[in-house]
């Protein structure tokens, strides 16, 4: 049980005005597995995300990891979500945006050190000590003191992947991590995201890159118009599709 | 007329422009830091208020403030001018006048300030308050740490302008007897019958506002060491 709903996410909602982006998502996720997410644009893949990460409030719907709930629609109505219990929730889940988002004015190694020095996980020399660890793991060490705008595309991305690492989520999320990336650069994201495979993080995958989506995944979700409309192994999804859109979806990028 | 003396005296008067000068600045940034935040409030009445003063104080001019601002005592607090002055400890009427025309330009410059400030913080991509979300911080750590410096990156320019235009503006205070560079000036004319003293404080605001662009620069190399992306 505890190996297979890790994250367990019931009957996810979300509306932006009279807009419903998520209509009730259901998914479940095991420790050390990875989830990808495809679909086309507009179907509810970076809004559930983003929910995941309190980036948007779902409107009803429940969130647990390793058995904790930590978003309970019921709960939210009856009282306001404070600040402080957010910021807290939040750290259960670390993001990968797709345009990277680094601070321009740091240096790589304060990018990755920032956050933790500012929720005090640790001393200075500890905390220096284990960004160069995960900055040296995303293949970057010689660019500790080099500003993001020195960074090509794949290189930014990859330290945008190693500070949200600096903070232990339990869960990786990335959002398009390579759609901002011209193909060559492509591959060095995706060969990191591969390494953190290999070292048992739970990871959940929005993206395009169905090559990679099908190599990597563990289960993979199809999602239209907000709701999940195929759910299943790489396998089930990619090679024998019986959903009608599903399949569309996937000719529709082999036509191109 | 003995020129050392009137330089003497000019000088006198350009100690006053500067004094005017940088004690605006020192409180009309953090006023505007503050008039910004309030401005770019949720609490709508807050923010409504804030704009409403904003849009009356740019709407008119500062000259026009410095002399209604002479009333607030004795019209608002029905205390009189010189009670006001004892009240704050001052035994002349000329430090009082002072603080008259300190307060009118400090929240002239406020309001243009929060303007600039709030375009600065709005053009801030939204993605650098999601990162700083997504990785626990709060939304003041948010604000030191990460928007800050890159707003102030994005407004050197139009602050380094207020910046000039403020040294040439403190030639209004004359209007309240404030004995700047101007009014010392004039003075000078009225009493030689010569123009020369207007052309020597001419030359005391180009030398300055032309060390205070060197000084502008230097900060924006300092300031401008990156590039974003």
């Amino acid at each position: 049980m505890e190996n297979n709903n890790y994250l367990e996410v019931c009957g996810l909602c979300k509306s932006f005005g009279n807009v419903e982006v998520l209509k009730g998502v259901d998914f479940s996720l095991g420790r050390g597995e990875i989830l990808t997410i495809i679909g086309s644009s507009g179907s509810g893949k970076t809004t559930l995300l983003r929910c995941l990460n309190f980036l948007e409030l779902a409107d009803g719907g429940s969130i647990s990891v390793a058995g904790e709930t930590l978003f309970d629609g019921e709960g939210i109505k009856a009282g306001k979500l404070k600040e402080v219990d957010l910021r807290e929730k939040r750290l259960h889940f670390g993001l990968v945006f797709q345009s990277f988002n680094l601070f321009p004015q740091y240096t790589v190694l304060k990018n990755v050190m920032l956050a933790p020095k500012l929720l005090k996980k640790g001393s200075k020399l500890e905390l220096e000590e284990k960004a160069k660890k995960l900055i040296d793991s995303v293949g970057l060490s010689d660019k500790l003191n080099a500003y993001p705008y020195q960074l090509s595309g794949g290189q930014q991305q990859r330290v945008s992947i190693a500070r949200a690492l600096a903070l232990e989520p339990d869960i990786l999320c990335f959002d398009e991590p390579t759609s901002a990336l011209d193909p060559e650069l492509t591959v060095e994201v995706l060969r990191v995201i591969k390494n953190l495979k290999n070292e048992g993080k739970t990871m959940v995958i929005v993206t395009h890159e169905m090559e990679f989506a099908k190599s990597v995944s563990d289960r993979v979700i199809y999602m239209r118009d907000g709701v999940i409309e195929a759910e299943g192994t790489p396998e089930e999804i990619f090679d024998n599709p019986e959903n009608e859109y599903l399949q569309q979806f996937l000719n529709s990028g082999k036509a191109m | 007329m003995n020129f050392w003396s009137v330089l003497y005296d000019l000088c006198m008067g350009f100690g006053m422009t500067l004094k005017l000068f940088a004690l605006t600045l020192i409180i009309s940034i953090p006023l505007g830091l503050l008039f910004c935040f309030c401005s770019m409030s949720k609490f709508k009445p807050l923010s409504w208020l804030m704009k409403g003063i904003i849009w009356v104080i740019r709407g008119t001019p500062l000259l026009l403030q410095c002399v209604v601002v002479t009333f607030i005592p004795s019209v608002l607090l029905k205390i009189p001018n010189k009670d006001f002055a004892a009240m704050l400890n001052l035994d002349k009427m000329a430090d009082l006048q002072f603080i008259f025309v300190l307060f009118a330009f400090s929240v002239n410059y406020a309001c243009y300030f929060a303007v600039i400030f709030e375009g600065g913080i709005k053009n801030i991509p939204k993605g650098q308050l999601e990162a700083g979300k997504v990785l626990g911080m709060t939304k003041w750590q948010i604000f030191f740490h990460i928007i800050l410096m890159q707003v102030v990156r994005k407004i050197m320019a139009p602050m380094s302008n207020e910046v000039i235009t403020l040294v040439k503006d403190t030639a209004l205070a004359r209007a309240l007897s404030i004995s700047e560079i101007i009014l010392v000036a004039y003075e000078k004319v009225n009493k030689y019958a010569v123009l020369s003293p207007l052309f020597y404080a001419g030359a005391f605001y180009l030398a300055f506002s032309g060390v205070l662009t060197l000084l502008i620069h230097f900060l924006e190399k300092k300031i401008c060491y990156y590039e974003i992306t």
